[in-house]
């Protein structure tokens, strides 16, 4: 799809009748009929892609369409999976009770603050679900009606679930500022779960699913172009350093599982991320493996419900054990290290056949991952750097002047802050940080997560982004800030898109690209260029 | 029209008191029987709602990390705002209970032209929010005198402190104002704001209402439509000791802040009022950052869900496999591989 005009979405978003510019919509939000339009929705799953994935009611619709061909018995199948769900999920339920709607969250929702749209409050966005919950399930609900908040269940109502369920990246910035830690990603989850039970989703999520299931990576790779890319990989570095790189695939009896999402396998400029794996592996002689079987480190499932969450999960722990290592690493991805930090464990442990991490090379004990197993790449690589094993010429990245982005799960679902910024500081010459607000626990999504990142829909992922944007955009302006670096997938993927459209001039990398083009190799030519064959500083001509 | 309900809603209420003081067989329900059972269903209700959400399992260890999170022992982390175990849960519980930190943390969002947006810190919400709690918090403790005997030096401290002004006859309690007055600004801002304007409902209206119909009530009793405080002390303290007795006497302003009051007790377990206990409930705040570190077990848990088995995926990619070069657990059947 088509870019929207950049000065007439600039102008659109600063100037346009909007709750965030002061225009007050009309109607009351307890009587919005929603208004599906392209490029305001992803296009829906493929009908095939549930029936493999045996999910319920698979068909063919448009949201554009009057009529969705819902199951005749719709409203009583989601009222039976909310009923379950509040009686599963404590969360759920007390998120749908005890919010006051003091309006903190409000412009705190980077979808708010780019499209004005009252709905994209996290509060209302949640306040769409828990009108019906206060008509089915509570007593002031059902004795009071409209003047307690509540409303029916009608098919408007269900649509707008599904349209602003799409517009919510379940990056908990509003829980970070709500006083009782409501976190709507809770409740977006639920809002997509109960979708599902209907066969509404969005096929940007679940051709993913479908594929990592079957495959066991997003773009349905097999293991032959899985590996050959890998490989692929390390001829160029073969190129650009003059060392020639192991790429071990399916090794039984290695020490460790490497797993990262497979967007760095074969997507620009997760590849050059790629790179710097395979280059800090080969400098440690690391004895690892990667996965065909298990070579997806994201997990969609977590976009789609805890069940399909839990399932594509398994495999990591599965391949572990059939490998027989001894721990996981895992690359830089958001989502994934949620799934992993938060759930993994509950899902699929104990993982009672592998061993409390250690470092092979400096010793160090990962006493926070002890029961899980699993160890994030930033934190294998800040422990290296901090005990000397890692040989470094940060002016190789001279050419850069980055800044960081904090990925949503890293820092607000696992805490991980000062890794990726400790590295930072040992494999670049400076690297500048963006205004307080817009990092670490308040840092802004890129827009596009939780498989928004479809190009069906670029007005809507240009205007969430916009807050990320715009903070980079400040950098830029005052530092000349040139490279956009951050610990995650997806980001890589999407924040690409955004600052070419924001911010030209922006470039985005992983941090482990950066490590990898510092990092002096025994043998090695001398390097004229940078993982993307980019000259370095002092050598463009 | 939002506003509007829950406006003619306490002036019923009021109305109601009001007629009902002058009948004396009215006095007897609103005064005694009311109280009583007003405070059997909130104190019914809490519990129950409380239990409700105890009881619901929480499958998944979900806090929001808002700070640097137990790592490697050299990285500094924030026990706070990011609690690794127990000690340090309560610690945050503490300053979000106490101090409502999140609220602290609030920011106003701005958009310019460009697109260019701007935060600026925004600390009233956290200012008026703290104020009204805790002079109504003052003003809950100050009312044990009524419900005492003898009255615990606490009580009698508080009101000392409470009244330290000395500011008219008889002394004008400061939490009294400032409740009016953080009660105002709470309802100033649904009111004004545009956002807020938006997302606001009866529901919100109708105990900011009804909460500064009680202070204005409490405090015409005490200055304006005086009411005979023996006679109070003498209903309340019976009520107390579950011997009630109706003194003759008592001001008509005393029914209608009992009537109000009773009011705030019932609606308060229907309501977003609950959020008192959920606060202390939240998995995003009441649970520490450890998941890596220790198992956190779902008592729902579904050992069915297998993942799609690795015999399942190299049976069906085994060929692509061999050829490539890649291990196999199972090599290819002889006849196929003579073939090649």
């Amino acid at each position: 799809m088509a870019l929207p005009k950049l000065e007439e979405l600039s102008k659109s978003v600063a100037k346009g009748p909007s709750l965030m510019t002061g225009g007050i919509p009309k109607h009351d939000w307890l009587e919005t009929t929603p208004v599906f339009k392209p490029e305001n929705f992803p296009y829906p799953t493929k009908q095939e892609k549930l029936e493999y994935l045996k999910f319920p009611n698979p068909r063919e619709w448009s949201p554009e369409d009057e009529d969705w061909k819902l199951p005749s018995n719709w409203k009583d199948i989601i009222l039976q999976g909310f009923k379950e769900r509040i009686d599963k999920f404590r969360s759920f339920r007390i998120f749908m009770d005890c919010c006051v709607r003091c309006g903190a969250c409000a412009d705190k929702c980077h979808f708010f603050l780019g499209t004005g749209d009252p709905q994209n409050m996290p509060v209302l966005r949640a306040e769409l679900i828990r009108s019906v919950y206060r008509n089915d399930f509570t007593t002031a609900g059902k004795l009071f009606g409209k003047m307690a908040g509540a409303r029916d269940l009608t098919i408007d109502v269900l649509k707008e679930w599904a349209q602003y369920a799409y517009q919510c990246t379940e990056c908990r910035r509003c829980s970070v500022f709500c006083p009782y830690g409501i976190d709507t990603c809770e409740i977006t989850m639920m809002m997509r779960e109960l979708l599902h039970l209907v066969g509404i989703s969005i096929n940007w999520c679940m051709e993913p699913v479908a594929n990592s299931n079957r495959t066991g990576n997003h773009m349905g790779l097999q293991p032959h172009t899985y590996y050959e890319n890998v490989q692929y990989l390390a001829d160029d570095i073969e190129e650009i350093t003059g060392v020639k790189v192991d790429v071990p695939f399916n090794k039984k009896g290695a020490d460790i599982l490497f797993i990262t999402p497979s967007a760095d396998v074969f997507a620009e400029p997760g590849i050059y991320t790629c790179m710097g794996y395979l280059i800090l592996f080969h400098y440690l002689g690391l004895n690892y493996t990667w996965s065909t079987y298990s070579s997806e480190g994201g997990n969609f499932g977590l976009f789609t419900s805890n069940e399909m969450m839990k399932k594509l999960n398994a495999k990591m722990y599965a391949e572990a054990e059939r490998l027989g290592v001894k721990w996981i690493l895992g690359g830089e991805c958001g989502h994934m290290w949620r799934v992993v930090h938060q759930y993994m464990d509950t899902m699929n442990g104990p993982a009672d056949f592998l061993e409390e991490p250690v470092s092979p090379i400096t010793g160090t004990k990962f006493e926070n991952a002890a029961s899980t197993k699993m160890v994030h790449i930033s934190e294998f690589t800040a422990d290296l750097i901090k005990h000397g094993k890692l040989k470094l010429d940060p002016s190789r990245n001279a050419h850069r002047i980055p800044t960081f982005h904090d990925s949503c799960n890293p820092a607000r679902a696992m805490g991980l802050l000062d890794e990726p910024r400790y590295i930072l500081d040992h494999v670049v010459p400076k690297w500048h940080e963006m205004p307080e607000n817009t990092i670490r626990e308040k840092t802004f999504c890129c827009g596009s997560g939780t498989a928004l990142n479809t190009d069906e829909i670029m007005d809507l992922r240009m205007r969430s982004g916009l807050p990320r944007a715009n903070a980079v955009k400040f950098v830029q302006d005052k530092f000349n800030v040139n490279m956009l670096s951050c610990v995650c997938a997806i980001d890589r993927a999407t924040l690409l898109s955004l600052v070419n459209y924001w911010t030209p001039g922006v470039d985005v990398c992983g941090i482990s690209e950066l490590v990898g083009n510092a990092l002096v190799l025994d043998g090695e030519i001398k390097r004229e260029t940078g993982l993307r064959f980019e000259p370095l500083a002092g050598m463009e001509g | 029209m939002k506003v509007l309900y829950p406006f003619i809603a306490v002036l019923a209420l009021v109305a109601v008191a009001l007629v009902g003081s002058q009948i004396s067989g009215l006095q007897y329900l609103l005064g005694i029987a009311l109280p009583y059972l007003a405070f059997a269903i909130f104190l019914g209700g809490f519990v129950y709602r409380v239990l409700q959400w105890a009881k619901t399992p929480v499958p998944f260890r979900i806090p929001t990390t808002c700070g640097q999170g137990k790592s490697l022992s050299w990285i500094k982390r924030d026990p706070l705002d990011c609690p690794n175990n127990k000690l340090e849960v309560a610690g945050r519980m503490f300053l979000e209970i106490f101090l409502f930190r999140s609220l602290f943390r609030n920011t106003k969002a701005e958009i310019g032209e460009g697109p260019q947006l701007s935060y600026g810190s925004s600390k009233y919400l956290w200012l008026f929010g703290i104020l009204f709690h805790y002079s109504f918090l003052v003003i809950i403790l100050r009312h044990l005198r009524l419900f005492t005997e003898p009255i615990p030096l606490f009580v009698k401290v508080i009101e000392f402190g409470d009244g330290i002004l000395q500011l008219g006859a008889p002394t004008i309690y400061q939490t009294d104002l400032v409740l009016l007055g953080a009660v105002a600004f709470l309802l100033g801002r649904r009111l004004i704001m545009p956002q807020l304007r938006y997302i606001s409902l009866p529901a919100d209206y109708f105990p900011l209402l009804l909460i500064f119909a009680i202070a204005v009530s409490g405090i015409l009793m005490r200055w304006v439509f005086r009411v005979d405080i023996i006679a109070v002390k003498q209903l309340t303290d019976g009520i107390a000791s579950f011997s009630p007795v109706l003194p003759d006497g008592i001001g008509a302003m005393f029914f209608v802040h009992v009537v109000l009051v009773c009011t705030l007790l019932i609606y308060f377990p229907f309501s977003k009022l609950m959020h008192m206990g959920g606060v202390f409930l939240s998995p995003t705040r009441n649970m520490s950052n450890n998941s890596r570190a220790v198992r956190h077990i779902n008592p729902w848990n579904d050992p069915n869900i297998k993942p799609h088995s690795y015999a399942d995926y190299e049976d069906e990619f085994r060929e692509f496999m061999v050829e490539a070069g890649l291990p196999v657990d199972k090599e290819l059947p002889p006849a196929e591989k003579k073939e090649e």
